[in-house]
């Protein structure tokens, strides 16, 4: 099922009576959500991701615009009309049945035609249970059993209603480190057996990169870019979307464009045809660092960090916003460090440049 | 050692007052009801027996008493408990006025049980001047004049229930409210999403989570309602027996210090069987919550 979002717009008002303007969770949304895909929706917290994904369930009502799902316009629908499955950060499982009684739960709800018998449901339960395989703890408590095992219960009970959209609240922050990893995958894999069109919430760049086939990056309840992981990555329509990305951070320098020129400090960098007179923020990833002798770039060498496969080069420069430069370079690669200084040469598809007001991005 | 005895003498003055005023009259009333005979003045007795039992059981006020007491029981808790799961749950699905709601359920809590008792009367009791205010409603409806307060049983046993739902209801009341907004609200929309009707979401999610409380207000109310014996007095004056309104409790009054009292004997043999009912029935009712309620 496509969701086309037009308009939409959430707005609440203020906790604080005295400020008469209204907070703006979501603010203007205009996007289409392909069928069958895997969707994060990613942003700091307090952006309006979570208010953005209610007002998909319908738990929230929005101020303006409309929500389609497919053709059909469901904004005026109440949740339970939508046909969605929601898995709450918490998970939500109703802590005094079993998992069994709680994947049971949607489907005795079930009326009319749809009405299931006992054979019926219970095969369902079975077919969602191994779906997301937790049949061999069905007689459980949700207290029973670890936050991974809890949250695979939610997502069963969220699909064992067989949903047209599946919805994600911060699915993974409950779990540890390597829980989260596993369960990622286990995500991605549940959704692609099932093709339900799921929209996750998420904080965590790196999990929204590593399986969505789309991401939509807000702040401040604005939506900042929406596409595939790789070309959001590679190309950020803005300073706030490039620095939000990737891990390390992006680098980034204060600079200028002089003559159609490129420079941070004294040093010349990239050609920028057309260009001049520019104040411009200049943001290189941590990859797209190269040692080099003779490097236009110069950096005072602080540290390495040797992380196995590759090196961690921390250096300083004047004109960096922020306090150390991590560049990324293969651990075999020598470092020819003269008076505390490095030399670098950049490669330029990992350099981006964004306008020194507006902080867009300026395409070279 | 050192340790020990550092604990023993912390609890020394709880074990010491809770001895002298709790253990000791307890075993003194298991022993009183079993000397027949007992004189007060003279500490005297004939013999040990079951005479007290016997006679306190063939006792017609007794058994009058016992079965006031087990009407009011069998009719107040659950009608207590359950008006006022039903006024909590309204109390806490409005938003305006809430404060002020809670407020009034709450007033009877606070206010004197004889001040009370007086405007029951006002509103029941039959007197020279007026037939009390609901009696005059009746009335206005074609009904009979009833005398609430000195006529037919039904009429009495219904204003002694009515009297003891109602004080009892507001601690009911805030517990429940308070229990009933500590179920976190995403179970409500996790069902809500699911599409479950309202009654379903009481019935399997609501009453679940709040069933320790509810399950804690029946266990004191069975007590409570057990013991009554002021709520009474309060209605119908000290000589409830006149009255037909005595309870167990008032009976066990009645044979300590009543006009017909003195017979502490008697008195510790009808403690004594309240005592084995009301630990039966809770008995009973831990048993039915074992598999009922659910403790997180």
């Amino acid at each position: 099922m496509k969701i086309v979002l037009e308009h939409l717009t959430k707005r609440f008002p203020n906790r604080n009576k005295k400020i008469k303007e209204d907070v703006v969770a979501v603010n203007d949304f205009n996007f289409t959500i392909p069928d069958g895909k895997l969707i994060g929706l990613l942003g700091p917290s307090g952006c309006g991701k979570s208010t953005a994904l209610n007002l998909i369930c319908g738990l929230e009502k929005p101020s303006e615009g409309k929500i389609f799902f497919g053709e059909k316009d469901i904004t005026e629908l109440p949740p339970e009309k939508r046909g969605v499955g929601l898995v709450f950060q918490n998970y939500a499982l109703y802590p005094h049945l079993s998992v069994y009684d709680n994947i049971k739960f949607p489907l005795e709800n079930l009326r009319g035609e749809n009405k299931l018998t006992k054979e019926q449901m219970d095969k369902k339960i079975r077919e969602a249970a191994k779906l997301v395989q937790i049949e061999e703890l069905l007689d459980r408590r949700p207290n029973e059993m670890s936050g991974g095992q809890q949250q695979r219960v939610a997502i069963a009970r969220a699909l064992v209603k067989t949903p047209e959209v599946l919805l994600l609240d911060e699915p993974l922050s409950n779990l540890d480190a390597r829980l989260r990893l596993q369960t990622r995958e286990e995500l991605k894999r549940i959704q692609q057996e099932t093709g339900i069109t799921t929209v996750f919430v998420t904080h965590d760049q790196e999990e929204a990169m590593s399986i969505s086939d789309m991401i939509v990056v807000m702040k401040d309840g604005v939506l900042q870019q929406m596409g595939d992981p790789q070309s959001i990555y590679d190309e950020p329509a803005n300073l706030f979307v490039a620095s939000f990305l990737g891990t390390p951070q992006i680098n980034v320098f204060t600079g200028c464009i002089k003559n159609e020129k490129v420079c941070i400090g004294d040093s010349v960098l990239l050609d920028a045809p057309g260009k001049d007179d520019l104040e411009v923020y200049v943001a290189i990833r941590p990859e797209g660092f190269v040692v080099d002798e003779n490097g236009p770039f110069e950096c005072t060498f602080v540290n390495r960090e040797v992380m196995g496969r590759d090196t961690s080069l921390i250096v300083t420069h004047p004109e960096f916003i922020g306090e150390k430069i991590r560049a990324i370079i293969p651990s075999d690669e020598a470092v020819h460090e003269k008076d505390g200084k490095v030399r670098f040469s950049l490669k330029p598809k990992k350099v981006c440049v964004f306008d020194g007001e507006t902080t867009e991005r300026i395409m070279l | 050692m050192k340790k020990n005895l550092t604990a023993w003498l912390c609890l020394l003055p709880a074990i010491l007052f809770l001895g002298v005023f709790m253990v000791y009259p307890l075993i003194d009333v298991f022993v009183y009801s079993f000397e027949e005979g007992y004189n007060f003045a003279s500490q005297s007795f004939w013999s040990v027996g079951f005479y007290n039992y016997s006679y306190v059981l063939h006792d017609p006020f007794f058994i009058q008493a016992l079965k006031n007491t087990f009407i009011i029981v069998i009719i107040t808790v659950p009608l207590s408990t359950g008006i006022a799961l039903l006024i909590s749950l309204e109390l806490s699905s409005i938003k305006a006025l809430r404060d002020l709601f809670q407020t009034i359920y709450f007033l009877p809590y606070v206010t004197n049980t004889l001040a009370v008792g007086l405007v029951f009367m006002i509103l029941f009791k039959k007197t020279a001047y007026s037939d009390g205010l609901i009696s005059i409603l009746i009335q206005l409806f074609g009904g009979p004049s009833v005398d609430f307060i000195d006529g037919p049983y039904w009429a009495k046993m219904f204003v002694m229930c009515f009297y003891t739902i109602w004080i009892v209801m507001p601690f009911k009341i805030l517990i429940l409210t308070s229990a009933l907004a500590s179920v976190n609200p995403m179970y409500y929309k996790a069902a809500q999403v699911d599409n479950t009707p309202k009654w379903r979401i009481f019935y399997k999610i609501t009453l679940p989570m709040i069933s320790p409380m509810v399950f804690y207000l029946v266990i004191t109310g069975f007590i409570g309602a057990f013991k009554a014996y002021s709520d009474e007095v309060a209605l119908f004056g000290t000589d409830l027996n006149a009255a037909g309104m005595n309870t167990i409790v008032g009976y066990v009054y009645d044979m300590l210090y009543g006009n017909s009292g003195g017979y502490p004997s008697y008195a510790s043999a009808a403690a004594l069987i309240l005592f084995a009912i009301v630990f039966t029935i809770t008995t009973i009712n831990l048993m039915v919550s074992r598999k009922t309620v659910y403790y997180q």
